[in-house]
């Protein structure tokens, strides 16, 4: 059976047609992944490596230059795949500001679901319910810019869940949020993928990817790993040069071994350091 | 300054007013200014004041608030009655000297044209301030919605009011940001002429607009994926509906304006 998403060598380029002659960046350089029904995926990627642009392709935002995407099992170049493709693929985006239509949080919510066309008493009963998921019903009523940061997110979040979406992509969703809301969105996310979201999650903070099941690691427009958190971050060296980071705990664990300790590097949660350091020094 | 703008702003509430339909509220206040214009006499007047005020107790909105939406149309008022006094000429003269000339009619209009006025604000007022800023579009998106067969793009109209009020916040927000930044940065917008104060604002205004660009493209994005694609198929979760109240409302209303139209004929 084929897999949830496929993208196969895929090549996307933004063109800037205000130069004459017009230039044209190649951002994608032949992306090849699959991901999985249910899976926890995080793209990882400095600055300008084209993970978004990946997410962006995955819902049809943007269109393959060469190769392909298929969204079980539709083209995303097919135009009468678009909406059932958005319907399938929700995507939650970096500024919860900018992604928030309506003037009241229950309204926005809805706001998917009136533009796929649903019975206004189905809309009430799902709008309910995703708020309830995201613990956000209590504010249904309220103006969406007057809550905080991650309330915000998690009204976005709940926006997309009403949809019923197989798979949520993420782009950064807690890159402007303080440490507690960024704890808020995590737990939301990784609840949904508890009841069988696929989650493909780009983000900057290496403790995120971590909760993965897998992680990606794209730079100059390729794939160049793609493994098991545990796997990647110990590659210390490798992701310093790429110009990443690793989880805190496990540049402490790299540093030990460095000094000659006999530690793995293959810590990536902060309870599985502390107890590694106790059996250490007991 | 910006925070004082209070048009637009929804006044929660439970009142007989807020419960009703938000179309009949709109063809309402569109009978209520035909009202206000056609009452030519102080009696018809005085069935339009009577009018306002009935509304105005119904709707139970503090009076306060009231007042801060009446005052900075305070300068139109005074303007417009000035202009009347003195540009209406005919009638008897109160007062004569060189080229000004005061009449009783000059008066009469200047005192007519003042309180119509309050009335018309405090009127409209009243619309926006028991009905939800999303009721009101809805509400204006179904009543145009016969011009949609001439090709008036009714439902991106719609789109586009709700957007601008959502975004109202988020944008006063982000001037005072930008106001503090620039501060920071030794600006001065407090003191100096009128020309160098519209000046010093030039700082604030351009990087405002560029940053309302990034959000138009960001939402417009964030609208894609969530499968917007226009008013067509497209379902609401609150459905407008029309209850007794609105029955009773628009005979409440009709009455009056009967009245006006009665009083009109027979003084």
């Amino acid at each position: 059976m084929s897999s949830f998403i496929e993208i196969k060598d895929l090549h996307f380029s933004y063109v800037n047609d205000l130069e004459d002659p017009p230039v044209k960046t190649e951002v994608l350089k032949g992306i090849n992944l699959n991901i999985e029904k249910g899976e926890f995926v995080a793209v990882l990627g400095h600055n300008g490596s084209g993970k978004s642009t990946l997410a962006k392709c995955i819902n049809a935002i943007n269109l393959p230059e060469s190769g392909a995407v298929y969204v079980n099992g539709m083209d995303t170049l097919d135009e009468n795949n678009l909406l059932p493709i958005r319907e399938k693929v929700g995507m939650v985006f970096q500024n919860p500001d900018n992604q928030i239509v309506a003037t009241i949080v229950e309204e926005d919510v809805a706001f998917a679901l009136e533009n796929m066309g649903v019975e206004p008493n189905e809309i009430r009963r799902r709008v309910d319910e995703a708020l309830k998921t995201v613990g956000m019903y209590e504010y249904r009523l309220h103006a969406p810019h007057k809550l905080s940061g991650g309330q915000k997110q998690r009204v976005a979040i709940a926006g997309i869940i009403a949809m019923k979406p197989d798979c949520i992509l993420l782009d950064e969703p807690t890159a402007m949020l303080d440490p507690h809301g960024r704890d808020e969105v995590m737990k939301t996310v990784k609840m949904l993928n508890e009841q069988g979201v696929t989650i493909v999650l780009i983000t900057h903070y290496m403790e995120e990817a971590a909760q993965a099941q897998r992680v990606v690691v794209i730079d100059g427009g390729e794939v160049i790993m793609d493994n098991v958190p545990k796997k990647i971050f110990s590659n210390v060296e490798t992701m310093k040069n790429l110009g990443l980071d690793v989880p805190q705990v496990t540049e402490l664990c790299w540093e030990l071994k460095k000094a000659g300790y006999d530690i793995s590097t293959e810590i990536i949660h902060e309870d599985e350091c502390v107890k590694k350091l106790y059996e250490m020094l007991k | 300054m910006i925070k004082d703008i209070t048009i637009g702003q929804y006044f929660p509430g439970n009142s007989v007013i807020h419960r009703m339909d938000a179309r009949i509220k709109i063809i309402m206040t569109a009978v209520f200014i035909v009202m206000l214009f056609a009452a030519n006499s102080v009696w018809g007047l005085l069935v339009g004041i009577a009018f306002t005020i009935l509304t105005f107790i119904i709707s139970k909105i503090p009076g306060k608030l009231m007042l801060k939406s009446l005052k900075p149309i305070v300068p139109i008022i005074i303007f417009t009655a000035i202009l009347n006094l003195l540009f209406i000429r005919t009638g008897k003269a109160y007062f004569e000297w060189k080229f000004l000339k005061i009449t009783d009619e000059g008066v009469d209009t200047a005192v007519f044209m003042m309180i119509r006025i309050i009335c018309l604000i405090v009127g409209t007022s009243l619309l926006t301030y028991t009905t939800s800023p999303i009721d009101l579009t809805d509400a204006i998106e179904r009543l145009l919605s016969p011009l949609k067969k001439i090709k008036v793009p009714v439902h991106e109209l719609a789109m586009m009011m709700t957007i601008a009020l959502r975004f109202i916040p988020t944008l006063i927000e982000e001037t005072d940001k930008i106001m503090s930044a620039q501060k920071a940065r030794g600006a001065d917008m407090e003191t100096g002429s009128l020309i160098q104060k519209a000046k010093a604002l030039i700082p604030v205004l351009i990087p405002l607009f560029v940053a309302s660009f990034r959000h138009a493209e960001e939402l417009a994005l964030a609208m894609e994926c969530r499968c917007y694609h226009g008013g067509e198929g497209r379902t609401r979760m609150k459905q407008l509906h029309m209850s007794i109240v609105d029955l009773y409302g628009s005979i409440f209303c009709v009455l009056f304006l009967a009245g006006v139209i009665v009083i009109n004929i027979v003084v």
